[in-house]
């Protein structure tokens, strides 16, 4: 893992030091609320209905259990015992007093952590693969990229006041689970025919109410260019990016509007004339610096699955639904990769009390090297674990209430704060998942059903990420009445596609019937083998629309 | 509207001309980019200093022809979420290659002085709040910074490597 040097850690303390005089000179009176509002925003801080609101970030996913215990005695201390983690690998408290936020800033510092750029027009928090250093198919660690990308974009000087806010995702496999081609810049780690590893670079993604699917703008991008082009597209947006209209202000408008390829050449054009000067170069020793830090943990050679671990399989059937829909292989015989979902049955997506965090993070001490991640579906991982300790680590989770065996399948849902919280929203987004997840709670049945993202937003806004759910749901206002809107087919992967919208939309009391009628159609219509997304692609929209506008 | 200076609240000796008004033979006068366009051969060569403002929208690369001709480029910020102008600020510093005073004019809070500062701006015109010790308090906040810009100062990059390769040598 990344450990701050003396620079990056006197950067965040000089941070605390800013923000706590900022905050003195608000309480005082000297600046007003709306100048206050955004040196806030730069740190993370929102109002809200009732209170604020700070989202932390956990840069690229990536912590360990002394960070992940502050996170839990901050919510202890200053929040109501509980934290949220979001679609964005980042931890939000709901409940906090503007007076505490300073010295809750100085505890995160104290631990290597921060709230710099989680919100406001700025380069937010880069995302990436929760599985990155672990996963058998990566071709490279993400996480020295990212970090590179965290420092470079920290306090940017021309890239404070964007048009609008600016979001970085990076993976290093081809199979994408960070989801690139929905941020605003998407990089994908690759190799090219002379085994020189590189970037290949997606522009303009992003949901909201014009959801639209990363352009792919350069194939192979050499890996020293990579601050020198992210600085030629970021200018270019930044000049031309549109400002007269917050709908529009995002770079996928930019993109879309001057067409992909007039955009590639402006930045291809900007980027030579930066690339002229060297200065943006990456220099080797820091690459070398940066990627030491992400060195493999020692892994013990291990021999084939143990007996015991197999025993325990056989003999608790409990313990082997969790290891099928919770456990992914690891790239090391012997290790496997453990997700823990913070979706259990019933509950609130991403949610999870002090105790739990504590939990996790001895946990994370004691069988995965002290490292857990975040993932963008609100979920954790302990990224490198032995086979042989699963049953263990399994009975721990069981007793933290940490075991749901959902990861993938149907409960494992994705939901925006909605109507519960939010005061954009025009429905409830949380009780939907709620009801969808105890409508499936039978574990036989999620595992027979297979695959099945769904993912709930409660307004155009999409911070459920509803346009790539295979089955999509968004809240509509219908003459004050919640409804929503199914789409069908939605993927944020490396097919990433948007949903297509099924017709009328339906009332609350619907919602939860209208999802058991396409997953019964799935079932009864699928070829053996055929997830609900590759049934999909197979017989399209129709089918499902005849069922679900049947009774009618 | 108060001016700082290399650091030092000081007198303006520029004059910022309306649209109506005529262009003086004498005194250091600031032009909008409009009268540049229609009076540029009569303004060409002008004995006294000139002065340029741009607004978001005009790129100092559409003058970097003319660009010898002007003393100082103020570059507005009309609301202080608009900014274009750290763009324009480092392509003119860095690309084009100006020594001018480079101004910031327009909603210029105090909190972001550092950040025009690393970006080239040498003045900046500040609302009466803003004292030549809060300047220099803002100059100070970071002590150290990630990106190369235009205030030439050393990277952390930079200081990193420099200080591993002290360390190699002794
Ligand atoms: C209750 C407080 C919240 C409010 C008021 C809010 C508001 C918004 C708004 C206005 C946007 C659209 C911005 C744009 O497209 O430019 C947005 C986007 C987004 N929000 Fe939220 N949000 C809230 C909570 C959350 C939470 C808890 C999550 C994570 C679970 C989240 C995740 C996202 C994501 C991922 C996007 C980006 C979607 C895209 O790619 O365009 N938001 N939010
Ligand atoms: S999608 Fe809409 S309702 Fe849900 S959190 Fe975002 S803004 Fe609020």
């Amino acid at each position: 893992m990344y450990r701050y040097d003396e620079f990056d850690q006197s950067l965040v303390d000089a941070r605390v030091t800013e923000f706590r005089g900022q905050v003195a000179r608000r309480l005082a009176g000297d600046i007003t609320e709306d100048e206050f509002k955004p040196l806030r925003l730069m740190n993370g801080l929102y109002l809200q209905l009732h209170a604020y609101m700070l989202r932390v970030a956990i840069p690229y996913g990536t912590f360990n259990s002394r960070q992940m215990h502050m996170l839990a005695e901050i919510a202890r201390k200053y929040d109501k015992g509980y934290g949220h983690f979001t679609t964005r690998q980042n931890i939000q408290y709901n409940w906090l007093k503007l007076d505490d936020v300073p010295d809750l800033l100085a505890d995160l510092a104290s631990v290597e952590m921060h709230a710099i750029q989680t919100s406001g027009n700025c380069i937010r928090n880069t995302t990436s693969d929760q599985y990155a250093g672990a996963a058998a198919d990566e071709i490279e660690d993400p996480r020295p990229t990212c970090e590179i990308i965290r420092q470079w974009s920290t306090f940017h000087p021309e890239f404070s006041f964007l048009p609008r806010k600016f979001k970085i995702a990076v993976t290093g496999a081809p199979k994408d689970r960070a989801a690139v081609q929905i941020h605003d810049i998407g990089i994908q780690i690759v190799e090219n025919n002379k085994g020189e590893v590189g970037y290949s670079i997606f522009v303009g993604g992003g949901l909201g109410r014009t959801p639209m699917v990363g352009k792919h703008i350069r194939a192979f991008l050499p890996r020293q260019d990579l601050l020198a082009y992210l600085e030629a597209i970021m200018r270019v947006y930044n000049m031309l990016g549109r400002r007269d209209n917050i709908y529009k202000a995002r770079i996928k408008i930019l993109v879309h509007e001057a067409s992909a390829a007039e955009f590639t050449r402006l930045v291809e054009e900007e980027f030579e004339k930066i690339d002229q000067t060297k200065l943006m170069a990456l220099p080797e020793e820091e690459l070398d610096r940066i990627a030491a830090y992400f060195a493999a943990p020692e892994f013990e050679t291990l021999g084939p699955c143990p007996a015991e671990h197999l025993e325990a399989l056989d003999r608790d059937r409990d313990f082997a639904l969790w290891v099928k829909a919770n456990v992914v292989p690891h790239k090391v015989p012997g290790y496997a990769i453990a997700n823990i979902s913070l979706k259990p049955i019933g509950g609130v997506p991403g949610d999870i009390t002090s105790d739990q965090m504590d939990g996790v993070a001895e946990l994370a001490k004691d069988y995965s090297f002290d490292e857990i991640r975040a993932t963008h579906e609100q979920n954790l991982v302990l990224p490198h674990v032995r086979e042989r300790d699963l049953y263990a680590i399994w009975q721990r989770l069981k007793a933290l209430e940490l075991a749901t065996a959902n990861i993938g399948l149907v409960s494992d849902i994705i939901a925006c704060p909605g109507l519960d919280y939010c005061n954009l929203a025009n429905a409830r987004s949380i009780p939907v998942a709620q009801l969808i997840s105890e409508r499936f709670a039978e574990l036989d049945r999620q595992h027979d059903i297979g695959e099945l993202k769904i993912k709930i937003s409660g307004c155009i806004n999409a911070c459920g990420h509803h346009h790539v759910g295979h089955i999509g749901i968004l809240g509509v206002d219908r003459k004050g009445e919640e409804y929503y809107q199914i789409t069908l087919g939605g993927s944020a992967d490396e097919n990433t596609r948007l949903g297509d919208i099924t017709g009328p939309s339906f009332p609350y009391d619907k919602v939860v019937d209208a999802v058991e009628t396409l997953v019964t159609t799935y079932v009864d219509l699928r070829q053996s083998g055929e997830t609900f997304l590759q049934t999909y692609a197979r017989v399209g929209l129709a089918p499902f629309k005849e069922n679900l506008y049947a009774a009618a | 509207m108060p001016l700082l200076k290399d650091g030092r609240l000081v007198e303006d000796k520029w004059q910022r001309l309306e649209e109506h008004e005529v262009v003086p033979t004498e005194g250091a006068v600031i032009i909008d980019l409009e009268r540049w366009q229609v009076e540029r051969e009569n303004l060409k060569g002008r004995a006294a200093p000139l002065g340029l403002l741009l607004m978001p929208g005009q790129s100092p690369e559409e003058i970097a022809d003319d660009l010898s001709q002007f003393d100082l480029i103020a570059l507005a910020f009309p609301a202080f979420k608009d900014g274009r102008a750290y763009s324009y600020a480092r392509i003119l510093r860095e690309r084009l290659g100006f020594t001018g005073e480079l101004r910031a004019v327009g909603e210029v809070l105090q909190d972001q002085l550092f950040f025009m500062a690393r970006v080239g701006f040498d003045a900046f015109e500040v609302n009466e709040r803003t004292s030549e010790g809060d300047f220099a308090a803002e100059m100070a906040k970071f002590p150290a910074v990630y990106q190369p810009s235009s205030c030439g100062e050393n990277t952390v990059f930079a200081r990193r490597h420099g200080a591993r390769l002290v360390e190699a040598a002794e």
